[in-house]
């Protein structure tokens, strides 16, 4: 089965039910896509098809299809990827980590349709997104000097 | 444990990082040829560059910034470029590597700062040998040894100073903490770059060659073991390589009994658990239930504790003396860790030597599990101890490294054992659930003058399960004159643990919630009858033990954070303020709650301020900060919602659905001030936790006059 992976095709070796989140860790070995509950709770998991942020334990890789699959291995390659991965180093957002890929890519489709998001516009963005240690406060003020940088 | 600085440690160290480097999360190996180790800590090469060791487990605390911050302002490096690489587990080397007991700084603060200081002391008698000049006549910075306008880089220095004798650290001179540099200032954390970009390995990312993917099927109720499985059905399913029975260890907590499944991917070893049926033997653990345990501890209701505990004075004569006497019911049910990233180890056994990589908050415990399990000599075990995805108390066991272990030597191959969510949570080591039966007396001038606890908990045998227990110094004993403690254990076969701030993370909202009603029963403002329920400065308990505390300090974060909330404040209708102080893990700290509860019962939590003193040194505010606001927000949504609740022997709930936490949309601001008073550095991954729920239920109390005594509370009881 052949899938775009951060602007790359790639060949993935799955049956056609395999979440896609085990394609990517466990055949292709792109472990930055996290595991966290399996069933949607929790965001841990959040890639982007297409833009939009999804949750790959819960895609099957045969709907995926021809979509443009972005994770967090392919953040960089957005202006607004980097200028979130900078403010969330500068600011110091992590505690853990574990969750931040996913929290990244949320935040990361969140300004690229909305540049100035509101404190409603974070809650709504973010919300799908669990962080177990808590840092949402750090989270909201890294996206919002993203958003200014 | 002392850190000794010796060649012995230079021969161990040098070993260990060998090992230690995997996962590409470290800097390329240091070899012998061009290392100039000073110490087990630190690393100088010709080159300049410097490497600082981080021993301690990494859960997110910040640990392995905060502890090499420490050694490279005594070293004077240049911490914009010194290189930190984390250790495998090695308490010879190392000292205590435990991400646990908010215990990392107060062990280790002054002796990193010792391992430091006797590294620039090598570097400095070196160079003071090569230039010909006294030591004295030298200075340093920035990595660089200072005289007069010569100036050289510390690698120059190196070899020759990892020739030298190692100074005797007790004698090292350390900086004037006026002096500091880096102590004390905003640090990102180390890992944080590779965090953003999705290359930091987590023990759940640890790739070995060779290796297979396992789920561990067990049943839900404690005890029970595999009496037969349909195993050829499952190893007739897709990806699957194996499957075989654990049939576990008889001892209480020790490898439990089930099956385990060998395959492909981690997706194809939890798929292949639908087609599994399994015949389990009875357990004892079968009869738990909470509606069960409800009717235990109300049948103890009245009756004498089984387990005195603690008395002082005569309650009872103060009791019948009291101009009022008060008693209430409080209750906090188990709830889980649930840290996001789920309990997995990967391991790998040849002959009677094993390699595991786990994320663990405490590997030497595993350590001795994994060698009597399997009957090897713990020093043929090597533990790589990879950045953990969440730690709140659950990795300080190691089950999963004892059944890793296990399962990778029968299947002849590494194995990476991976939990699903279900399993984390029916599995736990849950923080225990209780009752407080409290009674008090005040006097005629609204001053407590007596206190008495039931306190109901669980157990077995009569004994306190883990972390389910209460000391005989804990707060309020030594305050109040006439005071009286004991327990009754309920029957208990699950697993429990301390989870953040264990104990305190209920004992806080007991005691503060009880106390704001001897407050109101007083006609006293809540944060006067603190301030006199305190009393003057002085030290309750032991001076040298541990949980000794001083109310001096106690009362100055009180009157921070009340001075900062504006305490007294006149607020509309259905708002209100609570407040709340609490001593844990060595830390003091209070907090103002102000909330706004709609006619419907919704509250909304207006703002929290937090005051916080662990002592005279911040080493990092970035991290430290982190810590405080998390803690402050993990306890916040433990309020709503976080409860595991017992059927049939096991636990009813299954994934985050049935367990809210809390969310981006629910974060409060929070405003936080650290009192820095002479003391020594502790901890602070657990401190800022207990005073909130209490602080929550007194501000509910204060908007609605509904006085909230069960954790997680009821909010359908706040409708005007």
């Amino acid at each position: 089965m052949k899938l775009n992976i951060n602007g790359k095709p790639v060949e993935v070796a799955a049956e056609p039910d395999m979440p896609l989140l085990w394609a990517l860790r466990d055949v292709l070995g792109m472990t930055g896509t996290k595991f966290g509950c399996g069933a949607s709770f929790c965001g841990a998991c959040t890639v982007q098809l297409d833009g939009e942020p999804i949750r790959s334990c819960q895609t099957p890789v045969s709907a995926v299809g021809t979509g443009k699959i972005t994770t967090i291995e392919g953040l960089s390659a957005s202006a607004w990827g980097r200028k979130l991965q900078d403010a969330w180093v500068a600011l110091d957002v992590p505690q853990c980590g574990y969750c931040q890929a996913g929290q990244l890519l949320a935040a990361e489709a969140l300004l690229r349709t909305t540049p100035k998001p509101s404190d409603a516009d974070i809650d709504a963005a973010m919300s799908g997104n669990l962080c177990r240690c808590a840092t949402y406060t750090r989270i909201r003020a890294a996206i919002k000097q993203a958003a200014v940088s | 444990m002392t850190v000794e600085i010796s060649r012995r440690n230079f021969l161990f160290a040098s070993a260990a990082l060998s090992g230690g480097l995997y996962l590409g999360l470290s800097p390329e190996p240091v070899t012998a040829a061009e290392a100039g180790q000073l110490n087990a800590f630190v690393v100088i090469t010709p080159e300049n560059r410097i490497r600082i060791m981080a021993p301690n487990p990494e859960v997110g605390q910040g640990i392995r910034t905060s502890l090499p911050m420490v050694i490279a302002e005594e070293l004077d490096a240049d911490w914009a470029t010194v290189e930190i690489v984390p250790t495998i587990a090695d308490a010879k080397v190392y000292g205590r590597q435990v991400a646990g007991g908010s215990q990392a700084m107060p062990t280790h603060y002054e002796n990193m700062r010792r391992v430091g200081a006797a590294a620039r002391a090598m570097i400095v008698q070196a160079a003071a040998t090569a230039w010909g000049v006294p030591v004295a006549e030298l200075t340093t910075r920035g990595a660089m040894v200072m005289h007069g306008q010569r100036r050289a880089p510390y690698g120059q220095f190196a070899a020759a100073a990892a020739a030298l004798p190692a100074p005797d650290p007790a004698s090292v001179k350390v900086k004037d903490p006026k002096d500091f540099r880096l102590i004390g200032t905003f640090q990102t954390g180390v890992n944080n770059r590779t965090i953003v970009a999705g290359k930091q390995g987590y023990g759940i990312d640890a790739v070995v060659p060779g290796m297979i993917h396992a789920a561990f099927h067990k049943s839900g109720v404690q005890g029970a073991k595999v009496k037969s499985a349909n195993l050829d059905a499952v190893k007739a399913q897709a990806g699957v390589r194996d499957a075989f029975i654990v049939p576990g260890t008889d001892e209480y907590e020790g490898l439990a009994s089930g099956v385990a499944i060998l395959a492909d991917t981690t997706w194809h070893a939890q798929r292949a658990r639908s087609a599994l049926k399994v015949e389990w033997s009875d357990s004892p653990a079968a009869f738990q239930s909470s509606a069960a345990w409800a009717k235990m501890a109300a049948e103890a209701r009245g009756k004498a504790p089984a387990m005195p505990i603690h008395a002082a004075g005569d309650v009872g004569s103060a009791m019948t003396g009291a101009a009022k006497r008060l008693s209430a019911t409080y209750e906090y049910p188990f709830i889980p860790h649930v840290p996001l990233e789920p309990i997995n180890c990967t391991a790998h056994v040849v002959g009677d030597k094993v390699e595991i990589w786990a994320p663990t908050q405490n590997p030497e415990p595993g350590r001795a599990a994994v060698a009597k399990t399997l009957g090897v000599p713990p020093e043929n075990i090597t533990i790589h101890m990879l950045r953990v995805g969440g730690g709140f108390g659950r990795r300080l066991q190691n089950d999963y490294m004892v059944e890793a272990a296990w399962i990778a030597r029968a299947a002849g191959r590494p194995v990476k054992l991976t939990w699903t969510r279900e399993d984390d949570v029916t599995q736990d080591f849950l923080r225990p659930g209780g009752w407080h039966y409290l009674e008090a007396g005040l006097d005629a001038a609204g001053r407590c003058v007596a206190w008495d606890n039931h306190f109901i908990s669980y157990g077995r045998d009569g004994k306190f399960a883990r972390a389910a227990g209460i000391g005989p110094t804990d707060f309020p004993a030594g305050i109040v004159d006439n005071f009286r403690l004991g327990a009754t254990v309920l029957p208990l076969i699950h697993t429990t643990g301390f989870l953040r701030a264990p104990a305190n993370n209920a004992f806080g909202f007991v005691t503060q919630g009880f106390i704001d009603e001897l407050a109101h029963a007083a006609g006293k403002d809540p944060l006067d009858f603190r301030r006199e329920f305190l009393g003057p400065a002085r030290i309750i308990g032991d001076p040298n033990a541990r949980g000794s505390y001083n109310t001096g300090r106690m009362r100055a974060v009180l009157d921070k954070a009340a001075a900062m909330a504006g305490w007294g404040r006149k607020l509309p209708a259905r708002q209100g303020m609570g407040i709340a102080f609490h001593f844990s893990h060595l830390g003091y700290f209070a907090n103002v709650i102000e909330v706004a509860v709609s006619p419907a019962g919704d509250v909304k939590v207006v703002k929290i301020w937090v005051a916080g003193d662990i002592g005279r040194q911040i080493v990092n505010p970035a991290g430290a900060l982190n810590q405080v606001q998390g803690s402050v927000l993990d306890a916040l949504g433990a309020c709503r919602n976080h409860a595991v609740t017992f059927a049939d022997g096991a636990v009813e709930q299954r994934n985050f659905g049935d367990l809210p936490l809390i969310r981006m949309d629910e974060v409060p601001p929070i405003e936080v001030a650290m009192l820095t008073p002479d003391y020594a550095v502790t901890g602070l991954g657990e401190p800022a936790y207990p005073a909130v729920a209490p602080a929550l239920a007194n501000a509910i109390f204060a908007a609605t006059g509904v006085r909230l005594r069960k954790l997680p509370f009821d909010l359908t009881q706040l409708k005007a």
